[in-house]
C-alpha cells in the first residue's frame, strides 16, 4: 500500500519524502480537529454522568 | 537452472508452477497491506490517546482562560498582600443569591488556593458534557442552591481530560478555602469540610443536606464532585465544604487568595 504510493509520487527521494511526511500531518491535523471530537462521546471510558 | 527451464517449451508442470507462485505473490500482497492496515490503525490509536489526554487540556485551558477574561466582572481593587486591613473581609449581614441562570451560563469563577499554579476556572450551569463539563469547564448541578444560598451549592467538573478542572481534587484538606466569584461581583469562601468516594449512583451527596435527600437545609454548603480514581469512571470522588463568609468584591480581594494567608 504505502510501497505502491511511494512508487506513484512524483520527483526524486527527498520531494517524496516530503509529500509524505505533508500529507501525514494532514490526516492528523484532520483527526484532531473532526474526527477524534466526533468518536470520543462513544468511548466506553467517557460515559461519566448518571441519569437523575 | 532456471535459464534453461525458460527455453523450454512450457509444459502443463511449469504453468502451474508459475500459476502458484502469482498466487503467492498476491497472498504475500494482501498480507502486507492488511498489515500495512493493522500498523496505520495502531498509529491512530496513539494519537487518539494523545489528543483525548493532552489536547484537550490545551484546548480547554485555552478556551477557559478565555471564558474568564470576558466576563463581566467590575475590576477589583488591589492591595499589597501585607496590608491585612484592606483584603475583603466577611460581612455578617445574610449573603446575597443570584438566581440560576440559563443552561450554560457562565456565572461564576473557582479558585482554591491549595492548587498553586491553578487557574481561576469558570462555573457555568448545567452538568452535561457537550455543552458544560466540556467545553465551558466547571459545571453547576441545576435546581442545586446558587453560592451562598441556603442547601448545597453542587459542582461537577473533569477529573482528567478536558483541561482537568478538578484533577487535583485528593490534594484538598479539611479547612482549605473554596473561593468563588460571582458575575453579580461577591466573593463566597467556603471551607471544606470532609471528603468522600462514592458511587456514581448516589446522588444524595449533592442534596441539600448531603445524605439526606428531602430534608430541609439549615447550612450553606458547597459540594465538588468528579471522577474516581483517575482516567476511570467507576467511583466518585465527593468534597464537601460550608460557607466561611461571603464580601463584595469592591472590598478588594479575600486574604485567602492573596499568597500565604
Amino acid at each position: 500500500m504505502y510501497g505502491w504510493l511511494w512508487h506513484r509520487l512524483p520527483g526524486p527521494v527527498v520531494v517524496r519524502a516530503l509529500i509524505l511526511t505533508l500529507a501525514a500531518f494532514a490526516v492528523l491535523a484532520a483527526c484532531f480537529l473532526w474526527l477524534f471530537p466526533a468518536v470520543a462521546p462513544f468511548m466506553p471510558f467517557n460515559e461519566t454522568t448518571v441519569g437523575e | 537452472m532456471a535459464g534453461t527451464t525458460m527455453t523450454e517449451a512450457p509444459t502443463r508442470r511449469s504453468q502451474r508452477r508459475e500459476g502458484r507462485g502469482r498466487a503467492r505473490n498476491t497472498a504475500y500482497g494482501i498480507v502486507g497491506v492488511v498489515g500495512e492496515l493493522l500498523i496505520t490503525l495502531g498509529i491512530l490509536l496513539f494519537a487518539f490517546l494523545v489528543w483525548q489526554l493532552w489536547w484537550t487540556d490545551v484546548e480547554g485551558n485555552r478556551a477557559q482562560a478565555e471564558i474568564v477574561r470576558e466576563l463581566p466582572f467590575e475590576p477589583v481593587p488591589t492591595q499589597a498582600p501585607d496590608e491585612a486591613g484592606a483584603a475583603a473581609g466577611p460581612v455578617v449581614a445574610e449573603p446575597p443569591v443570584m438566581a440560576e441562570p440559563e443552561h450554560a451560563t457562565t456565572f461564576a469563577t473557582i479558585q482554591v488556593p491549595r492548587w498553586v499554579g491553578e487557574p481561576e476556572r469558570p462555573v457555568s450551569q448545567g452538568t452535561d458534557r457537550a455543552t458544560v463539563l466540556d467545553v465551558l469547564g466547571v459545571g453547576h448541578y441545576e435546581g442545586t442552591a446558587m453560592p451562598g444560598g441556603l442547601g448545597n451549592f453542587s459542582l461537577a467538573g473533569h477529573r482528567t481530560t478536558y483541561a482537568k478542572p478538578f484533577n487535583r481534587v485528593a490534594e484538598l484538606q479539611v479547612g482549605d478555602p473554596i473561593v468563588l466569584r460571582t458575575t453579580d461581583n461577591v466573593w463566597y469562601v467556603y471551607r471544606v469540610t470532609s471528603t468522600e468516594i462514592v458511587l456514581p449512583s448516589e446522588i444524595g451527596v449533592i442534596a441539600p443536606v448531603p445524605g439526606r435527600p428531602g430534608e430541609q437545609p439549615t447550612e450553606r454548603l458547597i459540594t465538588l464532585t468528579t471522577c474516581h480514581p483517575m482516567f476511570s469512571a467507576r467511583e466518585r470522588f465527593i468534597v464537601h465544604g460550608v460557607l466561611d463568609y461571603w464580601a463584595p468584591t469592591a472590598d478588594g480581594i479575600p486574604a485567602e487568595l492573596l499568597g500565604g494567608a
